[in-house]
């Protein structure tokens, strides 16, 4: 039995079904709408899992997913050495969002990375603690600022309505998802123009850890691995 | 484990013989303080934990800050000092390092004669580790830092690079940046204000721009002479030859280059064959945040092993843990599991 990951809410869900069903795999949740269980029709020996897409990257790596639909920043996020892990089957055409650093658009003088790391030696200067830069991406977001060489930052944990962090004072820029750059805008951030961390999409992965064999389904929705 | 005990037991009593204290830290270190020192990149090596009182705590991921605060707060110089035991390292990526390792260490905080002092401690590591087969590499970042100070261009400028001396895509880009005509900078759309950084900081830094928008650009020759300064590489007569015809193209290295040369000198009448150590301009910037002068490493041929010694002077660092004084200081570490495993001929 192969063991399918699916987000278990809202847009994702229904976009992840209907992309398969556009492929002949009819996804659907079995009894109440409340309730996690689901059914797989048009392919045998396939079931469905429904769990939250941040727990996805992780049930993939430990094998006890096969195959599951993620984010590309979920995985990348959450994975080390992510490609040991996992391997993405196809990209989905959905779920697009960048994962993008976003300063107070009132700072004028601030369009590029350069600019910030010179305005955060200033800060930490003036202020006696490292500019604060709110995401939950933690690991993705370090890694982009080493590779960078932006210093004089620190990260904040931001789970939730990371936006409105600077407004609220808990930090001086932003890290996180966007897909309109609308809610950045009203804000009143603005995204620097080198400031893309990674481009994110809904994207089907296989699980490298698991046994078992996925060719059955690769093959029905048409995408080679 | 006994054995290893025997090895980091035998590490110490070289220390001490040479006149240090034997010294303990705690292994619960608070996060602040590293945090503020390395920056987020420390996230990433250290194990953070939390707790509701005390807040961020670290898992010592070296000895060197504890020692050094230690030092600062209620010791006079010079101070001789020695350590043992485990540090942690946080793997974001699976390089099959060890999360817990061993590590003894040697601190000298002496106001006497730099080189010699360098020589001493070098020396030391020297004796200890070269009968194991081992190679020896050395830097010295003061070159660098010598180099940065004589350009000919802003305080500013100057302050910018001497930032990212241990970053060097940051470091590069700054250069090439420097070395232009500023072309003027387009500003970004306005909006409401929020945030901690105020208007006036906006206002200053632009006014800032207005001036490094009127700043020539660093003269090729010096570019072209600290990118070549970067380059310089081989066994330390060698180098410390490029380095002196070097010091006529950037005099401002001159008093870098005699410091060297005088430490050279040191090792020499220490009996040392100083043709067989290595020497790179650009050694330690990567990897050593904290270093500002003298840097060395010793390596065993096998990959994937860390530097199974290292250390190096960090003046700067006592300055920034010193609240208003500083002292000189250099010291360095030995990995006893690693001199444990070439003396029993295991290269696994």
């Amino acid at each position: 039995m192969i063991k399918l990951g699916v987000p278990s809410k809202g847009r994702l869900m229904q976009e992840t079904f209907d992309w398969f069903s556009a492929r002949n795999v009819h996804l659907s949740k079995s009894g109440s709408d409340r309730e996690y269980v689901g059914r797989v029709d048009g392919v045998a020996d396939v079931e469905l899992v429904l769990l939250s897409a941040g727990e996805i990257p992780r049930e993939l790596a430990a094998g006890r997913l096969h195959m599951g639909v993620t984010g590309t920043d979920l995985v990348h996020e959450k994975l080390t050495n992510w490609s040991d892990a996992v391997e993405p089957v196809a990209e989905m055409g959905f779920g697009f969002a960048d994962l993008i650093i976003a300063v107070p658009a009132c700072w004028r003088d601030v369009t590029c990375l350069h600019d910030l790391d010179a305005v955060a030696a200033r800060f930490r200067a003036q202020h006696g603690f490292r500019l604060r830069v709110a995401t939950k991406y933690h690991r993705l977001v370090r890694q982009f600022m080493k590779a960078e060489g932006v210093a004089d930052y620190q990260l904040v944990d931001s789970q939730g309505a990371t936006e409105g962090a600077v407004k609220n004072e808990t930090a001086e820029a932003i890290a996180d998802i966007t897909s309109t750059g609308a809610t950045i805008e009203a804000n009143h951030l603005r995204i620097l123009q080198d400031g893309l961390v990674l481009k994110s999409q809904a994207t089907l992965w296989h699980s490298k850890v698991a046994e078992g064999d996925c060719r059955a389904l690769i093959a029905k929705i048409g995408a080679g691995s | 484990m006994s054995q290893l005990r025997a090895e980091i037991t035998r590490l110490l009593t070289v220390f001490q013989s040479a006149g240090a204290v034997r010294v303990e830290a705690d292994i619960l270190q608070p996060a602040d303080v590293l945090l503020d020192l390395y920056g987020e990149d420390i996230r990433a090596r250290a194990y953070v934990t939390f707790d509701p009182l005390r807040g961020e705590q670290m898992l010592r991921p070296d000895f060197t800050v504890p020692v050094v605060q230690s030092h600062m707060a209620e010791s006079a110089e010079p101070a001789r000092y020695t350590y043992a035991g485990p540090v942690f390292r946080y793997q974001d990526n699976d390089n099959g390092r060890a999360a817990q390792s061993e590590q003894v260490g040697y601190e000298v905080f002496d106001r006497g004669q730099a080189d010699a002092i360098e020589a001493e401690i070098f020396v030391l590591f020297h004796q200890i580790l070269m009968p194991l087969g081992v190679t020896a590499s050395t830097g010295d970042v003061g070159l660098l830092v010598a180099a940065i100070e004589g350009l000919t261009t802003s305080d500013a400028r100057k302050a910018a690079l001497r930032r990212h001396i241990w970053r060097p895509s940051r470091f590069q880009a700054l250069l090439a940046r420097f070395s232009q005509p500023v072309r003027a900078k387009a500003l970004g759309a306005d909006g409401q204000q929020i945030g901690l950084r105020d208007a006036s900081d906006v206002e200053l830094r632009l006014l800032q721009l207005v001036d490094e928008a009127a700043a020539p650009p660093i003269p090729q020759f010096e570019i072209e002479a600290l990118n070549d300064l970067l380059e310089v590489k081989g066994h330390l007569p060698e180098a410390l030859a490029q380095l002196q015809a070097l010091a006529w193209r950037l005099p401002a290295i001159a008093f870098a280059v005699d410091h060297m040369a005088a430490r050279l000198a040191a090792l020499t009448s220490a009996g040392l064959d100083v043709s067989q150590i290595g020497f790179e301009a650009a050694y330690g910037l990567t990897a050593m945040e904290y270093y500002d002068g003298f840097v060395f490493g010793f390596y065993a041929q096998h990959a994937g092993w860390p530097a199974v010694a290292s250390g190096g002077r960090y003046d700067a660092l006592t300055r920034v843990l010193g609240q208003g004084r500083d002292v000189p200081a250099v010291g360095g570490i030995i990995r006893p599991e690693f001199t444990l495993r070439l003396s029993e001929g295991d290269l696994s």
